[in-house]
């Protein structure tokens, strides 16, 4: 594994040692799958997208956490995605992420080599801000939570001579997540101001605008939820064509520590090659 | 003592308090307002959800099987040291008989006033919903009714949890 995994869980340490000798934390306490599971960027979420939920099985009262690895494979390219996330009183949540774009023979045909790669450090702080997704069953008021994603590339300078204005930058988002139990569905919406190019892979543009992605779940037990999400993307770079994302996933609590979710994902077209459809794997584990 | 509480009982029976003599096998409470609205929650339409849970039968089930589970739980078996299980298993099967729409009327006190001196948390009241649910399964309660029963119930939170 590389460094940056466990330089967050030290700076996640030192950063809530203070909190845990003022108050002895509890550890667990939320029902199955009410913490989501981990989006590619390494918020807890859906695959594609933050939800407001706050990572980790930590209570208002305690503190939680998640690692992830997710494995996605479509026609010319493969991205993985493995990062750990922390919740802390079920109200703050930060988070790492490492996204790597495997361009397989695509990046021979660009010139760039056999099996070039593009990779991104995300980091990522969430807020929840109001409403509760899972009490507030008597209310229209979803859970409520704003955060932000630091993204910075790996290829400085080779993004920028593919058209990109930077090879780092800042998406911010809020994001509104109700369950609504009496129909055993649950929703999201988020809507993210960015400038990222393919989620920060091939670099951001100056320019950033505000793009919605939706997930909808369908509860089938305690354990399985099964649904599809849709995640808008900004299209603002000049070599090639960018698409929405989507994806139709189903994600099964083995019990409160491990959650698998497995899916079809259609990433449409990244860097000039067409169609990129195929399967997404993914496994979290937390307390 | 014993006329005092036999004077003020018979001066609140009309206002609909709770009776002073408690019902065989439970202990006394102090008097409160008896109301169906104590239930916490308006009850469903029609008979569709009262049949899913196996009728009064079925809910009964539910709510002995629940209470056995969570007087079985680490996480929440101390809280219900000195309770009344008698009475709680009563009431709480009149609680949900009310809220699934069957033939019930809530006899029971108030969320708040009933959980107020037990310091609930979150964690423990998840704990309980966890024990609801293998309940319920236990039962064959489809898993859409079991839902149902909870969106009524999890609002409830706000008056169980005080910690
Ligand atoms: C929505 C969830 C809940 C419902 C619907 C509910 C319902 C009830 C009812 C109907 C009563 C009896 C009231 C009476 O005696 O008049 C009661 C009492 C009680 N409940 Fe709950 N309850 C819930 C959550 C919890 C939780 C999470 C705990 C603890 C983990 C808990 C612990 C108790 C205790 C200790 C009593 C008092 C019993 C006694 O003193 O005899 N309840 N509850």
């Amino acid at each position: 594994m590389r460094l940056e995994i466990p330089i967050v869980l030290v700076g996640l340490s030192i950063a809530f040692a203070p909190v845990c000798a003022a108050q002895k934390l509890e550890l667990r306490g939320k029902l199955l799958l009410t913490r989501g599971v981990s989006s590619l960027e390494g918020a807890g979420g859906g695959a594609l997208t933050p939800w407001a939920l706050i990572t980790g099985n930590g209570t208002d009262r305690g503190i939680g956490a998640t690692a992830h690895y997710d494995y996605v494979t479509v026609n010319d390219y493969g991205l993985t995605s493995y990062g750990a996330a922390a919740g802390l009183y079920d109200r703050f949540e930060v988070s790492y992420s490492r996204m790597t774009l495997d361009t397989r023979d695509v990046g021979a045909a660009l010139g760039l080599g056999q099996g070039y790669e593009f990779a991104q450090d995300v980091w990522g702080v969430k807020m929840r801000v109001a409403g509760d997704a899972v009490y507030g069953q008597d209310t229209w008021l979803p859970q409520i939570a704003v955060g932000a994603e630091y993204k910075t590339s790996n290829r400085d300078g080779l993004v920028q001579a593919l058209g990109a204005d930077e090879s780092e930058g800042i998406d911010i988002y809020v994001s509104a997540t109700k369950l609504i139990l009496a129909e055993s569905l649950l929703a999201n919406a988020t809507l993210r101001y960015t400038g990222a190019h393919q989620t920060g892979l091939l670099g951001y543009s100056d320019e950033a605008s505000v793009q919605p992605e939706f997930s909808l779940g369908y509860m089938l037990s305690r354990r399985l939820i099964v649904g599809g999400e849709y995640r808008f993307k900004p299209d603002d770079l000049a070599f090639a064509k960018e698409d929405d994302f989507l994806d139709l996933f189903g994600a099964y609590a083995v019990n409160d520590t491990l959650t698998l979710t497995a899916g079809y994902v259609d990433l449409g077209e990244i860097a000039t090659v067409e169609d990129q459809r195929g399967l997404y794997l993914s496994a979290q584990v937390g307390f | 003592m014993k006329t005092i509480t036999l004077l003020l009982a018979a001066l609140l029976l009309p206002l609909g308090l709770a009776r002073a003599e408690p019902l065989p096998g439970e202990q006394p409470v102090d008097p409160y307002e008896v109301s169906n609205a104590n239930a916490g929650a308006d009850p469903f339409e029609g008979a569709a959800l009262f049949e899913a849970f196996n009728g009064e039968a079925g809910i009964g089930r539910v709510v002995d099987d629940m209470v056995d589970r969570n007087l079985a739980d680490p996480r929440i078996k101390d809280i219900f040291a000195a309770s009344d299980l008698v009475r709680l298993r009563r009431t709480l099967k009149e609680q949900f008989c009310f809220i699934l729409n069957g033939p019930c009327d809530y006899t029971g006190m108030d969320m708040k006033s009933s959980h107020a001196d037990h310091g609930i948390t979150n964690r423990e009241f998840n704990a309980l919903v966890e024990n609801l649910q293998l309940a319920m399964n236990t039962e064959g309660v489809p898993f859409r009714a079991q839902n149902k029963l909870l969106a009524k119930l999890a609002p409830m939170q706000r008056d169980v949890v005080t910690r």
